[in-house]
């Protein structure tokens, strides 16, 4: 009961901490945006929340592989043991500092807070996995839950039960799970959490649409021209929220952000996606013309070619019409209009070291011979360091792995890790080594995957921090918790 | 010297009109005596005379001059100013070419230079390189094997020549695909391209060679990691002619079957595919579809697996049925079977040269049978096939009466009475292998009838003494190479006879045979040609007969005198003082001491030593006469010698492209440490 009451008072601290219980706090731009989390840890976080992902689901195979296997079941039985122990010294802890973290309604407070409350979280999501792989019946709730971990791809499934199973007065993080999985945009806030600005993903499948969009054609008069204007195309936003005036990018977005305004927003139909009840009617197809005249995909021009959606429209815009302001820090050279065209150069900038004399780089080498069979004059360019390291672009494949290595160097679960929080992560450990207790987190991590995982869930050392206690994402403190410790 | 008989005849008669005491050789036009200069390539010392004749030969001979092949890098500069229309520079004698000699060469030679060979040199980089294909854009030829030091940034100097026609990068194992990609795009005009160990070569590579250089008539690609996808592309050039691909294991029969049936290289005249082990009579027959021009086939070392091999010989000879320009197989150490060889009987292609050496399954019946329709053949080999017997010598002395080139070496059935049917019945022959067979002196005399014979190998017969020697010297004049190792009945009067009757003689070898004394050698000192004497283990033999070898024989290049416990520092001197021409020497074991190693110094075209257990060789020594020596590439040494010799004059010799190879070989007291037993002939090794 105690816990109960603590954490809601916590959670009304400020407004960073609302949102933790609001599913729109997933957003994850905004909270970057928030200065509270101006620490690092929410970098952090993002890099590890991949591999504990990898790690629970394990967990969760490894289970269900698991035959009856009674000295299976006796260690799995001192575990829950020991995790109850430790729970309890847990909330021995909470009872301790009540009173002080009352009195000083402050950051540090609400970080030590929160870093118990994730602790706690992880222990119980560990309880009941290791709980629920002790029964042969249990393993049907197990693959119950499993559904929701890995179709919502992130953690985002696991965090948010046990954060209300804590308010709810310890609920079954499974239920929990389930429940967010069910909500509408789950898929959406897990995969936001993998970048710093949710946009990227936009723009990867705008990017996709407008490919696809290539080869269509409709006749012409059979569709409604819609033209933007240019300002409209750059704005930021554009969803705007009719109360506040917030913008947002995506709709989805603005109603999860209408739900705070009230009752009324939380209705089904208000939360349901608009556009699926007109599907049903015969609506007339709408394509999209350029503002900028002279343009192919200008409705005036004689090959006119429509854009299918408001975000090819966008990306259009940006790519064709617009200063190519994003360079990419890596080579320095080449320049972007859409920062995911950046992304996504950067992801393989420096690894197409198959150069053609004419500048341009492949990633493969066959691509490269395929372009000079196809082009007279143009050759192989040989790099002048290649004289240095001789056994340099000569193999295929493994160039991946050499320009990956700088991260799993770090880490050691590059496989795990997206390559966008890859630049990032590199770029946290500058940030953040000068703490030791940091630096060192992630390898325990890696420890952690390796000790004989199929045995026990987990090691029995560093529980308390390598578990399941950074899947409460920004909201645990990694530097401040090592301190306590 | 005939030619030059020409000239004086030619001066002669012009000489008439004037006056006594004018320059005779004033009369000749430069185009005559240029004339007479083509005519003298022979003789290596002939236009070193005729250029010291007069200051107008000198001056003749240096414009005429095409061909250079300096001893020596360091004097290169000296002869840049003499000979300014060098167009064919071999480089194979200096070790160490580095990049201002290249760039010295290349800007002397700017436009005559055609032709280099780089094989044996060293030290030069894709620096040196770039300068010689950009300043000399004429070059059509170009040498580059045992570059394994040059990577891609060569390869794209290379792609300069922009003219290159013959392009050998054998061995060259850090060129990339990279850099043959710059080659391929550069070299437009490639029409003979040897990739053979360039590893890191695989398909992109030889595909876009085969894409940008249509011109290719001759492409070797053996021991490369390829597969049929580069193939595809290979077949489809409209003047290939040669195709190797030796060793190629990444090629095989499933590959092979994906290659288009309409696209069949048409020109193709020659395929090797010598130790494909993947490849069968499928993969075969899908690769030489359409090659109507088909002419020669290799297939030696084939597929390891019997069982494939046994499919092979019937089968193969199946799709080799529509070849009727097929003039050669050699099928060296594959597995015959009946079926096999009764198919190959069956090809209406007339042979010419047929290799069997190695073959496992070849019986007297097999060879009997396919030779009988073989009138035409000039060439067989039937090394090591141990079932031959007198049987199939008959048949094919008889059938093939136009044989140039026999080879049976170590066929252990064939009686001593077959060798007569050889010099009866193939009156053609000028290459005989008999090495390690019964042959005796009736089969020797009988041979004797074969009067083109010019390469005879009569190692390890013991049967053969000087009586028949005796005779076959005094009938086959044109005799060149003779190998008489281990034939421990011969003399020196047979030595002798040989020695009078082949004047030609370049190459003898009479190693580990006792009765060889110093008159064996003075009577071969007669022969003036003789360029390789190998007299190892004659113990009979010392520094006189040597001695004599030197003074008379002045074309010498290579000599071992291993074991020859006899010869002393007094041989090494007159050696040092006469045989210029010297090369190549084997001292192992000998009583030369410092002295003689010194004196053997002064040999300016010594490249090539082998030094091991000199008893009276002392580091000092060996260090002089090593520093002494400019020319040394290679120097082998026993491996004790390795802390006794300094650091910097072993870092001094390698700076100027010597290799050293130290080897830790014990001291060898007898002549035959492996128990061969070689001297008592050969009946004990013939245990069945």
């Amino acid at each position: 009961m105690d816990l109960k009451d603590k954490v809601p008072q916590h959670a009304s601290f400020t407004q960073h901490q609302q949102k933790w219980e609001d599913p729109s706090i997933l957003d994850y731009s905004r909270r970057v945006e928030s200065p509270f989390l101006a620490f690092n840890q929410t970098h952090t976080s993002q890099i590890k929340v991949p591999v504990q992902h990898g790690v629970v689901n394990e967990l969760v195979q490894a289970s269900k592989v698991q035959d009856w296997d009674p000295s299976a079941m006796l260690d799995n039985l001192s575990f829950l043991e020991q995790k109850i122990h430790q729970l309890q010294d847990l909330v021995h802890l909470i009872i301790g500092r009540k009173g002080q973290v009352l009195g000083r309604p402050d950051e540090l407070a609400v970080q030590q807070q929160q870093l118990v409350t994730a602790d706690l979280t992880s222990i119980i999501v560990q309880l009941i996995s290791t709980a629920g792989s002790l029964l042969p019946s249990g393993k049907h709730t197990l693959s119950a839950a499993t559904p929701s971990l890995e179709q919502s791809g992130q953690f985002g499934g696991v965090v948010f039960p046990s954060a209300q199973g804590l308010n709810d007065g310890f609920q079954p993080p499974n239920a929990g799970g389930c429940r967010v999985s069910g909500l509408p945009n789950s898929v959406d806030i897990s995969r936001k959490h993998g970048n710093e600005q949710n946009h990227i993903i936009e723009e990867h499948e705008l990017k996709d649409e407008e490919d696809v969009e290539e080869g269509e054609s409709l006749i012409p008069g059979t569709y409604e021209i819609l033209q933007l204007e240019k300002e409209e195309i750059l704005a930021p936003h554009t969803h705007f929220c009719t109360i506040c005036g917030k913008g947002f990018k995506r709709d989805a977005n603005l109603r999860m952000h209408m739900r705070g305004h009230g009752d009324e927003y939380k209705t089904p139909g208000a939360l349901a996606k608009p556009n699926k009840e007109s599907g049903s009617e015969p609506t007339i197809i709408k394509r999209y013309s350029c503002p900028y005249t002279g343009c192919k995909r200008n409705k005036d021009h004689k090959k006119f070619q429509p854009l299918k959606t408001i975000l090819c429209v966008k990306n259009h815009y940006k790519r064709t019409h617009c200063d190519k302001s994003y360079i990419c820090s890596r080579c320095n050279t080449k320049k972007f209009s859409v920062i995911a065209d950046l992304k996504t150069h950067e992801k393989h900038c420096g690894k197409d070291k198959w150069l053609c004399s004419c500048g341009t780089t492949f990633s493969r080498k066959d691509k490269l011979f395929g372009h000079i069979a196809l082009f007279q004059g143009h050759t192989p360019a040989i790099p002048l360091e290649e004289a240095k390291a001789p056994a340099g672009p000569s193999d295929q494949g493994d160039s991946n792995q050499a320009a990956n290595k700088v991260g799993s160097m770090n880490f050691n679960f590059s496989s795990n890790v997206s390559s966008e929080s890859e630049v990032q992560s590199s770029m946290d450990i500058k940030g953040n080594v000068d703490d030791p207790a940091c630096y060192f987190s992630p390898l325990s991590f890696d420890t952690c995957n390796f000790g004989g995982f199929h045995e026990f869930p987990r090691p029995p050392f560093d529980d308390s921090e390598s578990s399941l206690a950074f899947l409460l994402s920004g909201s645990c403190n990694y530097p401040q918790k090592s301190g306590e410790d | 010297m005939k030619t030059q008989g020409q000239g004086q005849s030619k001066r002669k008669q012009l000489h008439h009109p004037l006056s006594p005491h004018s320059n005779p050789f004033d009369i000749l036009t430069e185009e005559i005596v240029c004339n007479i200069l083509d005519h003298l390539h022979d003789d290596p010392f002939a236009t070193k005379s005729f250029s010291l004749t007069c200051k107008s030969f000198y001056f003749i001979e240096s414009r005429h001059r095409r061909i250079l092949k300096p001893l020596r890098p360091d004097l290169l500069p000296r002869t840049f100013h003499r000979y300014p229309f060098v167009s064919h520079l071999d480089l194979s004698l200096c070790p160490r070419v580095d990049d201002p000699t290249l760039n010295d060469l290349s800007s002397t030679w700017k436009a005559t230079l055609r032709s280099i060979n780089l094989s044996r040199s060293r030290f030069f980089t894709n620096a040196g390189l770039s300068s010689l294909f950009i300043n000399c854009s004429g070059l059509v030829e170009v040498d580059l094997c045992n570059a394994t030091h040059l990577t891609d940034l060569a390869a794209s100097a290379i792609a300069e020549a922009k003219n290159l026609e013959r392009l050998s990068l054998a061995r060259c194992k850090l060129i990339t695909d990279m850099g043959i990609g710059c080659i391929a795009v550069g070299c437009r005009k490639l029409k003979s391209l040897c990739l053979k160990w360039c590893l890191r070569v695989g398909d992109l590579g030889v595909q876009l060679i085969a894409l940008k250089c249509k011109q290719i008539r001759s492409l070797d690609l053996s021991y490369l990691p390829i597969t049929e996808k580069c193939l595809k592309s290979v077949i489809r050039l409209q003047h290939l002619e040669d195709l190797i691909l030796e060793g190629c294991h990444g090629i095989d029969d499933d590959g092979l079957s994906t290659l288009e049936q309409s696209q069949s290289c048409k020109s193709l005249k020659m395929l090797n595919l010598s130790n494909c082990q993947n490849v069968t009579h499928t993969g075969l027959s899908a690769l030489i579809n359409g090659t109507e021009q088909l002419q020669q086939i290799i297939l030696a070392y084939g597929s390891s697996v019997s069982q494939k091999i046994l499919k092979v010989t019937s089968d193969l000879a199946k799709c080799l049925l529509t070849y009727s320009k097929l003039q050669s197989i050699k099928l060296d150490g594959c597995i015959i079977t009946w079926s096999g060889i009764k198919a190959m009987a069956s090809l209406d292609a007339p042979f010419k040269e047929l290799s069997f050496s190695k073959c496992l399954g070849l019986t007297d019946d097999g060879l009997s049978f396919l030779v009988q329709s073989q009138k035409d053949l000039r060439k067989l080999d039937i090394t090591c096939c141990r079932k031959i017997t007198y049987n199939s010598i008959d048949s094919v002395t008889s059938s093939c009466t136009s044989l140039t080139s026999l080879r049976m070496e170590s066929c252990s059935l064939v009686p001593k009475e077959a060798f007569v049917l050889i010099g009866e019945r193939c009156p053609f022959l000028e290459e005989l292998d008999v090495t390690d067979n019964e042959i005796d002196d009736e089969g020797l005399k009988s041979i004797s009838r074969c009067s083109k014979l010019s390469i005879l190998k009569l190692g390890i017969c013991s049967n053969i003494s000087d009586e028949g020697l005796a005779k076959f010297g005094s009938c086959c004049p044109l005799l060149k190479e003779l190998d008489l190792y281990r034939s421990i009945a011969i003399s020196d009067a047979g030595i002798a006879a040989i020695a009078d009757g082949c004047p030609a003689l370049e190459m003898i070898n009479i190693a580990y045979n006792d009765k060889i004394t110093d008159n064996s050698l003075i009577s071969l000192s007669k022969c003036r040609m003789l360029k390789a004497l190998e007299i190892r283990g004659c113990l009979g033999v010392s520094s006189i007969g040597l001695s004599a070898i030197a003074v008379g024989c002045k074309q010498l290049t290579v000599l071992d005198i291993k074991k020859c416990f006899n010869i002393h520092d007094n041989g090494m001197l007159l050696l040092a003082q006469f045989s210029q021409n010297l090369k190549q020497i084997n001292l192992s074991y000998c009583s030369v001491t410092d002295v003689g190693l010194v004196a053997l110094a002064s040999l300016s075209r010594l490249q090539n030593m082998t030094i091991l257990h000199l008893a009276g060789l002392t580091p000092n020594g060996l260090a002089a006469a090593l520093l002494a020596c400019r020319a040394l590439t290679k120097v082998k040494l026993h491996a004790s010698f390795r802390p006794l010799l300094s650091q910097s004059i072993l870092g001094h010799m390698e700076a100027h492209g010597c290799v050293f190879h130290w080897r830790h070989k014990a001291f060898q007291k007898e002549m035959d440490p492996k128990g061969w037993k070689l001297h008592f002939g050969r009946s004990s090794s013939e245990v069945p």
